[in-house]
């Protein structure tokens, strides 16, 4: 992998960060976008931008079939059966909303169990609480072990035959745990239950076969792989998509209209009223062929090599603690940490007067920061465009965080 | 290496609160408990006051924070213990203004909190320095709301 070239590809990371040159180490959060995809939706609206699915004039016609492509795009990348479905959503947090809404709803009762486990994004914990507020189902936990891994031991005695729903992500992205989905799928169906995969840190950074994993629904966003932000995609097999009822009503899902109710459209358009994220999804389609080009092994074994560097670089600092699987090859490219006697908060600012962007705070998994035993962390996370030196700054930036709070007593 | 940019924010006095926190701990018969958190970020704080006719007798903090907001919290402790509501609420507006890089009124003292101006520079961290000053603020408006 030519890590010049790719960088070249994204403008973004040309530039001064408080008189540095940029370290972007916040790709968990959103990744950057290289040139085609913006040039991509900068395209679409100069020369084809129109209402999807309506007209019969040829723009209209010409963005949707872009759009419809962009489909046909996302179906290959994830090896869905058909693009029937493939939904484009604002991102994964409505689809998992959509998931727990429609489906959990529809097939939870009193008695029955969901189960997820500590390590979840919230936005993979709450609408599954609020289904079970909702239906009086009990929400249950996978507990995790002292290296932040499940084991499949735990999740067969969680998953019980009263289990309907196991949602899981497929990459923690905190821990950056790599979770047994294909395993979890076998167990969950093996008592009648569906599975919910969260893949919003696995579909960027490694091949996914949502066929071979034989995962119910899965969930992720564009923006975290290079593509546009506010766009996403539920995928689900189509014998649950079939039955589930729409969570939104309008324009675009409808078959016919009366007076006192309607019918839908069939799949993938009852579930998406209004007018969609036409410029996103066209350039989520972008994206998926340029991270294609690079290869998806590629990306995967560039960002194992990044994360072993720099666990071997970052443990060599005095106090510091590293969260999360010990071993790199357990690990997706991302690394949360302490270091003791200084605030995440206080490292991050220290960073980002020498340019380098981490995250800290809760990372929005406030259950995990618990078992953690911790209020919050730091958090670099790295992507195909990641260098060693941009790892070697980082750690410079750790060193003289850690000396100047040092420093000033 | 120089530190000259992170000197602005992490002054001398803000460091010293944060390692030396001034009135930390719960105040056991205080009649002002609140209880505020910065979603965002994970910071929480418990401030316990007690007010007596209009007068902070005393005042307590206890929390989890960055260094910002822990400092910020103790000078404020320690600014407002044994002031009247009517001038913590005025040195509230203040800090306030001082925070966002706006003029501000500087006839009132101000004690330690003017080292925390450089918090300013740095937009990202002013939720930071003001999580001690809304828990004063909502508790002391509470308590204004309740004489009323």
């Amino acid at each position: 992998m030519d890590i010049k070239s790719i960088r070249s590809e994204f403008p973004i990371l040309n530039q001064l960060v408080n008189g540095h040159p940029l370290v972007y180490l916040d790709s968990a959060a959103t990744s950057q976008k290289p040139q085609v995809v913006i040039d991509t939706v900068d395209r679409y609206y100069k020369e084809i931008n129109s209402n999807v699915h309506r007209g019969v004039h040829t723009l209209g016609t010409k963005a949707t079939d872009a759009y419809e492509a962009s489909r046909e795009k996302v179906r290959k990348f994830i090896n869905a059966k058909s693009t029937q479905e493939v939904i484009f959503t604002r991102g994964t947090t409505t689809s998992l909303n959509t998931v727990a809404y429609s489906y959990g709803r529809a097939n939870l009762k009193a008695g029955d169990e969901i189960v997820i486990t500590y390590m979840e994004h919230h936005s993979n914990i709450i609408p599954w609480q609020q289904a079970a507020i909702a239906t009086g189902a009990t929400l249950k936990y996978i507990p995790l072990l002292e290296d932040g891994t499940i084991s499949l031991e735990d999740v067969r005695k969680t998953i019980t035959s009263n289990t309907k729903i196991v949602a899981m992500t497929y990459v923690s992205n905190v821990l950056g745990t790599i979770n047994p989905i294909k395993e979890v799928a076998k167990i969950a169906h093996e008592n009648g239950a569906v599975l919910v995969v969260d893949g919003a840190q696995s579909t960027p950074h490694m091949k996914i076969d949502v066929q071979e994993l034989d995962c119910d629904f899965y969930a992720f966003s564009s923006h975290k792989m290079c593509g546009p932000t506010g766009v996403g995609v539920l995928y689900g097999k189509k014998e649950f998509l079939e039955k589930m009822e729409p969570v939104e009503f309008g324009g675009e899902m409808i078959d016919f209209v009366n007076l006192f109710d309607s019918t839908w459209k069939e799949l993938p358009w009852k579930f998406e009223a209004g007018t969609p994220i036409i410029a996103g999804a066209i350039g989520l389609g972008a994206a998926i062929d340029f991270l294609e080009q690079v290869g998806l092994e590629n990306i995967q074994n560039h960002e194992h090599y990044l994360v072993e560097y720099a666990m071997e670089r970052v443990s060599q600092i005095d106090g510091i603690t590293i969260y999360g699987p010990k071993d790199p090859k357990q690990k997706a490219g991302v690394l949360t940490f302490n270091i003791e006697g200084v605030h995440p908060h206080d490292i991050a600012t220290v960073l980002d007067t020498e340019g380098i962007a981490v995250r800290a705070g809760h990372h929005c998994a406030q259950p995990l920061m618990k078992w953690l035993n911790v209020t919050a962390t730091a958090r670099a996370s790295f992507y195909l465009y990641t260098t060693t030196e941009d790892i070697d700054r980082f750690v410079s930036g750790l060193v003289k965080s850690k000396e100047f709070f040092s420093d000033v007593f | 290496m120089s530190f000259n940019n992170l000197d602005t924010l992490y002054r001398q006095v803000i460091m010293d609160h944060y390692k030396r926190p001034r009135n930390k701990g719960v105040l056991e018969n205080s009649n002002l408990v609140i209880d505020m958190n910065n979603p965002t970020c994970g910071d929480r704080i418990r401030l316990t006051m007690k007010e007596e006719n209009g007068k902070i007798v005393d005042v307590k903090f206890e929390g989890e924070g960055c260094s910002i907001s822990m400092a910020s919290a103790s000078m404020m402790t320690q600014l407002i213990k044994g002031k009247d509501v009517e001038t913590a609420l005025k040195l509230s507006e203040i800090f306030s203004q001082m925070i966002q890089g706006k003029e501000y009124d500087s006839n009132l003292d101000l004690g330690d909190i003017e080292a925390l101006q450089g918090v300013s520079k740095f937009p990202a961290r002013i939720k930071c320095a003001t999580l001690a000053w809304k828990a004063m603020e909502k508790g002391l408006g509470n308590a204004h709301s309740d004489n009323e």
